[in-house]
C-alpha cells in the first residue's frame, strides 16, 4: 500500500483579524518526508493544525490522495499525530495509550492488544507497556506517542517539534528512530520544526517560511547551496551577505563587481551561474579565509574566537562587518590586516534586495 | 532543626483554634443534656435529644426535602456547570472575559436579594410549585461553586491530550467523556461537594422560596428556635457534623482530600 500525496491549494488562516498563512501552496509526494522551518510566528504550526483540522482555512482546499480534508472533522481524518509535549492520555496506560485509536476504529479487544503490542516492540517499550506515562522519561513517552500514532497505519503522518523537548543526544537518536520508520512504512509525512539541523537531516524536503508564506521549498541539498534569497541564505547560514553592482563583464563570464565600500573583484560565472547586473553575494564564514591573495577584500581582525577546529574572526572591512574561518595552525592576533578570499563552494550569488529590511534572525 | 515560633503568631493561631473549635465543643455538650433548655455545661447527660430529634417528624421531613434539594440542585448544577467551565477555559482567548463573570453572580450579589428577586420572578410570576422554585434557587447558588471548581481543575488540564484522541478518531463527546472527565474527576468530586454542602446549609434563598408544608432542614431550625429553646438544635446541628464529618472522611479514604481540595 503506498500513502497518499498531500497537496494545500491556495490555503488562507486568519486568527480574528490576523492573517497568519496567506494563500500557502503546498504539494507532499506520495511517501516523502517534509518539514516546514521557521521561526515561531511563521505560520508552521498553523499550516499544522490546519491539515489536522483543529483549525478551518479561511479559503483554499486541502487534499489527501482523493479525499477532500478541507471540511472533514479532525476526527475523521485518519492523520497519526505526534505532538511537542507528547499528550499522552494521563489516565490510561501505555498500552492503552497505544490502543486507543484502534479502539475508536471498533477493532476487538484482542486484536487491539496483539497490534499495540507489536507496535510497543518496534519503539522498544513493550516492557514498559503497563506503565502509567507519568512514570515515564521525555523520550519514553514520545516512543510511546509515535507508536500510538504509527498504530492506526494512518495514510498521513503530521509531528509538530516532536524532539525539542528532549536533550540532544535523545534528538538525535530519535530523529534516526522516526525517519526510518517512516521509510519502512513509506508513509507521506509533515514535520513541523524550528531546528535547521533536524529538518535538513531527516526530511526530503523543506519548506522554509516566513511571515505565513513559504519562501523556499526545496531539498536540504538545494538550500544549503543554492539559497533563493537572503532570508533563506541567513537561515541556513551565510553569516555574511553584501551588496554587489557590476562594473565589466569580460570573457567566459568573468565579472568584474564592486561591493558597497568600492572594493572590487572578479567572480566567475561558471562558480556562481548567472550573475545579475545588481544583486548581493552571500557566503559563509567557512567560505571567507584570511590570506595574502591580493584579490580578496582587504580587513581588519577585530574578535578571534576559538572553535577548536578552526579559528573564527570577526573582521571589519569596507564591505561591512564579515565572519571568517582560518586554521588553527596559522592564529591572527587581533587588529591584523589581511585579506578575505571567497571561496565559492561555500558562497552564493542572490537576487538584489534591500539588507537593511531583512529581519535579523533569531 | 526545630522551626522557630514567633510567640504573636502562635497567640493569634490559638485564638484561631479556639474560635473555630469552641462552638463546636459548646454545641455538642448542649446537645448531651438531661435537662429540657439549652445551656451549657450539660445538665447531667443522655441522648435523649437525639432520640427526640430523630422522632420528630418536622425535622425528619424537613431534613429529607434537604437532602432531595441539595442532591437534585448538585446534579443540575454539574450538569450544566460541567460543560460551561469547560467552554470558559476552553475557549478563554476567544470569549469576552466578562462571560466567566456573570456565572458568579450568585455568590457576588448578596443572597438576600437574590432571593428575593428569585421569589418575585420564580414563585410570583411564573408560580411555580414550591419544590421547583427550591430547585432552581438551590442550582442556582450551586452553578458558581460547579464552574469554579470544575474550571480550575480544567486550567490544569493539558488540552492537547484531548486532540490527540481527536486526532486518533474519537469524536469530539467521546474525547470529553474518555479523556477529559477521568482528568478532572477529582475537581468534579470536590465541586460536588462544595456545591452540595452550600445547598444543605442554604437559609437566605430558602427562606424566600420555602413554602407552606415544605420546607428545608436549616429553615425548619431556625422557626424551631423562634418557638421553643430546648436542646434539640443542639442534637440537630451534632447530626450535621456528623452527617459533614462522615462525607469528608469517605471522601479521604476513596480520594485524599488533600487531591480533591487541590
Amino acid at each position: 500500500m503506498t500513502s497518499p500525496s498531500l497537496s494545500l491549494h491556495g490555503v488562507s488562516a486568519h486568527y480574528g483579524r490576523t492573517q497568519v498563512l496567506d494563500a500557502l501552496d503546498l504539494e507532499v509526494g506520495s511517501g516523502e518526508l517534509i518539514s516546514l522551518l521557521g521561526a515561531s510566528g511563521c505560520g508552521k504550526t498553523t499550516t499544522l493544525r490546519l491539515i489536522a483540522g483543529f483549525l478551518t482555512p479561511s479559503s483554499g482546499t486541502i487534499r489527501l490522495g482523493k479525499r477532500e480534508l478541507t471540511t472533514l472533522p479532525p476526527h475523521r481524518r485518519d492523520i497519526g499525530l505526534v505532538f511537542q509535549n507528547y499528550a499522552l492520555l494521563p489516565h490510561l496506560s501505555v498500552i492503552d495509550n497505544v490502543c486507543f485509536g484502534l479502539k475508536q476504529r471498533s477493532i476487538p479487544a484482542a486484536e487491539r492488544q496483539k497490534r499495540g503490542m507489536d507496535m510497543l516492540e518496534i519503539v522498544g517499550m513493550a516492557h514498559l507497556a503497563a506503565r502509567l506515562p507519568a512514570a515515564l522519561s521525555g523520550g519514553q513517552k514520545q516512543r510511546v506517542a509515535l507508536a500510538r500514532a504509527l498504530v492506526i497505519d494512518p495514510p498521513l503522518l503530521m509531528f509538530d517539534e516532536p524532539l525539542s523537548n528532549l536533550d540532544a543526544k535523545l534528538r538525535v537518536d530519535m530523529r534516526v528512530q522516526i525517519r526510518r520508520l517512516q521509510m519502512a512504512g513509506q508513509r507521506t509525512a509533515v514535520y513541523v520544526t524550528h531546528d535547521q539541523e533536524e529538518a535538513f537531516s531527516i526530511s526530503d524536503r523543506v519548506a522554509i517560511m516566513d511571515a505565513g508564506r513559504v519562501v523556499q521549498f526545496d531539498t536540504p541539498e538545494t538550500l544549503y547551496r543554492r539559497p533563493a534569497n537572503a532570508f533563506v541564505a541567513r537561515f541556513v547560514g551565510y553569516e555574511n551577505i553584501v551588496a554587489f553592482r557590476v562594473v565589466a563583464r569580460g570573457e567566459n563570464g568573468a565579472t568584474e563587481v564592486e561591493f558597497d565600500g568600492g572594493i572590487r573583484m572578479v567572480l566567475s560565472a561558471a562558480d556562481y551561474g548567472a550573475i545579475p547586473d545588481r544583486g548581493l553575494i552571500a557566503a559563509r564564514p567557512e567560505g571567507l579565509a584570511p590570506g595574502t591573495d591580493q584579490a580578496g577584500i582587504p580587513a581588519t581582525i577585530g574578535v578571534r574566537t576559538f572553535l577548536g577546529r578552526t579559528y573564527q574572526y570577526h573582521c571589519d572591512s569596507p564591505a561591512g562587518r564579515l565572519i571568517a574561518l582560518g586554521p588553527i595552525e596559522a592564529s591572527l592576533g587581533a587588529a591584523t590586516t589581511t585579506r578575505l578570499s571567497i571561496n565559492p563552494l561555500f558562497a552564493a550569488v542572490l537576487p538584489y534586495e534591500d539588507l537593511s529590511v531583512i529581519k535579523e534572525q533569531p | 532543626m526545630p522551626s522557630r515560633t514567633s510567640l504573636p503568631v502562635l497567640v493569634i493561631a490559638v485564638f484561631v483554634f479556639f474560635f473555630l473549635l469552641f462552638p463546636l465543643v459548646i454545641i455538642l455538650g448542649a446537645s448531651l443534656t438531661n435537662g429540657t433548655y439549652l445551656a451549657f455545661p450539660p445538665q447531667g447527660l443522655s441522648l435523649r435529644w437525639f432520640a427526640f430529634v430523630i422522632g420528630e417528624e418536622s425535622f425528619v421531613e424537613s431534613f429529607k426535602t434537604s437532602l432531595v434539594v441539595a442532591a437534585a440542585s448538585t446534579c443540575l448544577a454539574m450538569v450544566v456547570g460541567v460543560p460551561v467551565a469547560y467552554a470558559l477555559i476552553r475557549h478563554r482567548g476567544t470569549l469576552p472575559s466578562w462571560l466567566g463573570s456573570v456565572f458568579f453572580l450568585p455568590v457576588l450579589v448578596p443572597e438576600i436579594v437574590f432571593g428575593f428577586s428569585l421569589l418575585k420572578s420564580v414563585i410570583v410570576t411564573l408560580d411555580l410549585p414550591v419544590m421547583t422554585a427550591l430547585l432552581i434557587g438551590h442550582t442556582m447558588i450551586a452553578l458558581p461553586y460547579a464552574v469554579r471548581v470544575v474550571g480550575a481543575s480544567l486550567v490544569g488540564l493539558d488540552f492537547s491530550a484531548e486532540e490527540a484522541a481527536i486526532s486518533l478518531g474519537a469524536s469530539p463527546i467521546r474525547a470529553f467523556i474518555f479523556v477529559v472527565l477521568p482528568n478532572i474527576s477529582s475537581g468534579i468530586v470536590a465541586a460536588f461537594i462544595l456545591a452540595f454542602i452550600t445547598s444543605m446549609n442554604d437559609v437566605s434563598v430558602s427562606l424566600f422560596l420555602t413554602g407552606p408544608g415544605i420546607s428545608t432542614l436549616p429553615i425548619n431550625l431556625f422557626t424551631y428556635v423562634e418557638q421553643h429553646f430546648d436542646p434539640s438544635v443542639a442534637a440537630v446541628s451534632v447530626l450535621l457534623m456528623l452527617l459533614t464529618a462522615a462525607v469528608i472522611i469517605i471522601v479521604e479514604r476513596t480520594l485524599g482530600l488533600s487531591k480533591v481540595m487541590r
